[in-house]
């Protein structure tokens, strides 16, 4: 088959929960060689699981995804078949080794000198803390490009401030800007979105980085700090602050201009279908869309104005109307229509989606310890380079043979000490609790 | 000649082995020498053609521009980019050259006009086209076929383009021609399902995020794309679609995707709420907001940051079970709740990460700029615009030590470039200029 276009880049991935992973994952799929850097001692919390050997009884009970193993069962290795880890962790390579220890950190920095690029996402007192900063790594390498995603910045006030994505997210205004206008802030589900973005801008540094040094030779270090990154995605509602001294509130589910926009209820359980008509023209289009009834006419839907005032009004009549309706009926009369619209969707949903097939978005993979599955494809198509999964998600310390044998050249009798040494290994060794390293 | 030599195939590939000077990768579109004289920014051999409007496609062709690619901005003569209609305007004014949105979006981006509805305007893309590394486009995807302008028409021009399509649901398939807005592509692609409270509607996110995250996985795509025409020589069609790349995205939707796909299990709406003793989520302060998560493993640095060390040895608090226990949350919060509300949210913050809390204020946009770490930081900008101002806006969304970003100009005036562009890059006179211009092709 074809070339892929990141062949020859070597990545060392030191990430952890979502955002590294999904970085590394994007240079992953179109060709790079991903190199997952683990331990058989350290159980990062909340990367491949929450615990590393659940039994059956306790994953039960985990509630949401935690115990998601498949059907339910742990299994005799759970680091191997979480759903946290596997739909990230396609396409990569995995080695063990133990960074606490000097041989580690030997060998480690071995590893270094033969890649292109370390990307790692813990907070910033871990690297500080093993002695593996860029400062110290350069050396080893002049032309390493390193980038560090911290959540706030390896500089400032708050480098070692502590919290979840939610946590950033505050700080940066992203909690105050999504609330139930009329609700009570307190009652905010925590969502996420510093992750996606985290992710996705990462992989554009990295490549970034990797194009300098194509054309100069230059390596270097990336502060990717979470919260700039992630304010940079509400830009203008920020700028109204010093430009007008506003302090934007949460719309909720409504749009500063358009009307009607919003969620409606739908026939069937907890089914919603999304409405957002744009102008007057779209206006009369819906208007004939959902059969021209008495109540479009009222004066105080005649125009955008009069509608975004009206909407409360607007929104009662949309929704009884929607409430007579599933939610892929509205979808397809309104969009016949030229309307924006269509359902709050359940992961059923998306795997029986017509347009999702016909793309063919999912794909189903044999995974040696967790079976065949469905699992999101790549994130876009490339006419000449087209990427599929290639590999299932790497299991811990898959590719450890490759890395001590082909690529640090090392011998069986070496290989053979550091397996006796806990280096090596596909089994985690540690306590049955996660080590809580980046507390 | 640039673009001739390949770099050779190698067993375990590490492309540190050539350290020098790498003439091969240059473009051969790199006219003025940029990719030498301006090493210090990432990009600076890079070309771009942007035919992008609003949001998702200017924030692509934004991050390529502010780390030095030159990008030139094409917008309809009539009235622009529709994205300089959108607030906010300073005192609510509506003008086209102070549209806070426009002007975030737009830095570092050299702009002209031309109406590709007509002929001579077709033409005049088309001579732009061959000249440059990448074309990034947002329209609806019937549009670039119907101009004339599809994919292989403009590959036979220039062989190595890479062609970056963003739409909401893709180049093919039952829903391509569907219209979409932000909320919608959350609903679709994204987890809105499990946002906000059971007992009400799913709740969408702030402003445009769906959009802004498009233009970031946009930009990585064409550097994908920039890598195989340079490593490899091959120029392509890059097909984005929103809705994909926000069902594919690694976090709690992929997560939920395969917890289904493994075991049934399904995403709900709940709110974070206390779980016993143990305050998780958003409670109210002296002046606002702050949010906390606090563990059974963490609950000793909780009572020293309440200055409650009897909190320790409390029988109500003093086993993970007793804190556990529903019964003992009022008598928590009865504790909880007034030291909150005596104080504001930057006090808490302050007090509770230097007792290792995990707790964070829930700032308002005034709360961030005024925030002492990102002033430190410097994160917030200045840029000066000719129409506009002074105006604060975002700085850089990551720091690279070598080739850091910055703003060598503000968001382009409408049709700004275009004796630049036209005259300096295509060679035509003023005198052909003003004929374009009576012909509405610029």
């Amino acid at each position: 088959m074809g070339k892929l276009p990141l062949e020859g880049i070597r990545i060392l991935d030191f990430t952890v929960v979502w955002a590294g992973p999904f970085a590394t994952m994007l240079l992953a799929d179109f060709g790079a060689e991903v190199i997952r850097v683990e331990s058989l001692q350290y159980f990062p919390s909340v990367t491949r699981g929450l615990l590393p050997r659940p039994d059956a009884a306790l994953a039960r009970q985990l509630a949401g995804y935690a115990g998601a193993y498949p059907e339910r069962d742990p299994g005799s290795r759970p680091w191997n078949r979480h759903p946290m880890f596997n739909p990230h962790a396609r396409n990569k390579l995995g080695m063990t080794v133990d960074l606490s220890r000097p041989k580690g950190r030997e060998l480690f920095l071995k590893l270094v000198r033969l890649s292109d690029v370390l990307v790692e996402n813990h907070s910033a007192r871990f690297m500080e803390n093993l002695g593996l900063t860029y400062d110290v790594l350069s050396q080893s390498k002049p032309d390493l490009i390193m980038v560090s995603m911290p959540a706030f910045g390896m500089s400032g006030p708050y480098k070692y401030y502590q919290g979840f994505g939610v946590n950033v997210e505050s700080v940066c205004g992203l909690t105050w800007l999504r609330a139930y206008p009329d609700g009570d802030a307190t009652e905010t589900s925590s969502t996420l979105h510093m992750d996606a973005a985290s992710g996705a801008g990462t992989a554009f540094a990295i490549l970034a980085a990797l194009h300098y040094r194509q054309r100069t030779g230059k390596g270097q270090f990336i502060d990717f700090a979470q919260a700039e990154n992630l304010m940079q995605q509400i830009g203008e509602i920020l700028m109204d602050y010093p430009m007008n001294g506003r302090s934007q509130r949460s719309l909720g589910n409504r749009h500063p201009v358009m009307a009607p926009h919003g969620c409606y209820p739908c026939r069937g359980h907890d089914r919603w279908v999304i409405i957002a008509v744009a102008d007057d023209a779209e206006w009369e289009r819906f208007c004939q869309a959902v059969g021209n009834p008495p109540w479009v006419r009222d004066a105080r839907f005649a125009d955008s104005a009069n509608r975004y005032r009206h909407q409360d009004a607007l929104d009662a009549h949309i929704a009884a109307w929607t409430q007579q309706h599933h939610p892929w009926e509205i979808m397809e009369r309104l969009q016949g229509a030229g309307i924006a619209s269509g359902p709050v969707m359940r992961e059923t949903d998306l795997f029986t989606d017509p347009h999702l097939k016909a793309r063919g978005f999912f794909q189903i993979v044999t995974h040696p310890e967790a079976g065949t599955h469905p699992y999101p494809g790549i994130m876009w198509q490339m006419s000449k380079t087209a990427a599929t999964i290639r590999r299932p998600a790497v299991r811990l310390g898959e590719d450890n043979d490759y890395v001590y044998r082909e690529l640090l050249k090392l011998s069986e009798a070496e290989i053979a000490a550091l397996r006796a040494e806990g280096h090596i290994g596909m089994d985690f060794l540690g306590k049955d609790t996660p080590h809580a390293h980046d507390s | 000649m640039a673009g001739t030599s390949r770099y050779p195939s190698r067993t375990g590939g590490v492309l540190t082995a050539v350290a020098h000077h790498h003439e091969w990768y240059l473009s051969p579109f790199d006219r003025n020498g940029r990719g030498n004289a301006m090493a210090d920014t990432a990009l600076a051999d890079i070309t771009v053609l942007d035919l992008t409007h609003h949001i998702a496609g200017p924030y692509c062709t934004k991050l390529l521009a502010d780390f030095g690619a030159d990008v030139i901005k094409i917008e309809r003569p009539d009235g622009g980019d529709p994205a300089r209609r959108y607030g906010p305007f300073p005192h609510d004014e509506p003008h086209p050259e102070k549209s806070a949105l426009f002007l975030h979006l737009n830095t570092n981006k050299r702009g002209v006009t031309l109406n590709l509805k007509t002929s001579a305007g077709r033409d005049l893309f088309k001579a732009l086209v061959q000249g440059v590394d990448v074309l990034v486009e947002n329209f609806s995807p019937r549009v670039m076929p119907h101009l004339g302008l599809a994919y292989e028409t403009l590959e036979a021009l220039n062989p190595r383009l890479v062609m970056m399509s963003i739409s909401n649901f893709g180049q093919t398939g039952p829903y391509r021609d569907y219209r979409a807005q932000d909320i919608l592509i959350y609903a679709m692609g994204g987890p809105m399902r499990a946002t906000g409270v059971a007992e009400r509607e799913p709740l969408k996110m702030a402003g445009n995020l769906m959009q802004y995250q498009a233009g970031t996985m946009a930009a990585t795509a064409a550097m994908v794309g920039i890598f195989a025409a340079r490593l490899h020589g091959i120029g392509q069609h890059i097909d984005l679609s929103l809705f994909e790349t926000h069902v594919g995205t690694v976090d709690r939707r992929s997560t939920y995707l395969t917890a289904y796909a493994y075991a049934g299990e399904e995403s709900t709406r709940q709110s974070q709420g206390p779980q016993g003793a143990l305050p998780r989520g958003i409670y109210p302060c002296l002046d606002g907001y702050i949010c906390i998560y606090v563990t059974d493993e963490w609950w000793p640095r909780l009572a020293h940051m309440l200055e409650r060390p009897d909190l320790l040895t409390d029988p109500r608090f003093a086993t993970p079970l007793a804190r556990r226990n529903p019964e003992h949350q009022p008598e928590f919060d009865a504790i909880f709740y007034p030291w909150l509300l005596e104080r504001t949210k930057q006090e808490i913050m302050e007090r509770a990460q230097a007792a290792r809390v995990l707790l964070t204020a829930v700032n308002t946009p005034e709360d961030v700029l005024h925030d002492r770490h990102f002033q430190a930081r410097g994160f917030f900008v200045e840029v000066e615009h000719p129409v506009a101002g002074c105006v604060t806006q975002p700085g850089a969304p990551f720091r690279m030590t070598a080739t850091p970003w910055s703003v060598r100009r503000p968001a382009p005036r409408l049709g700004q470039h275009n004796e630049e562009i036209y005259g300096g890059r295509l060679g035509l006179s003023r005198e052909e200029l003003v004929v374009l211009r009576e012909q509405g092709a610029i």
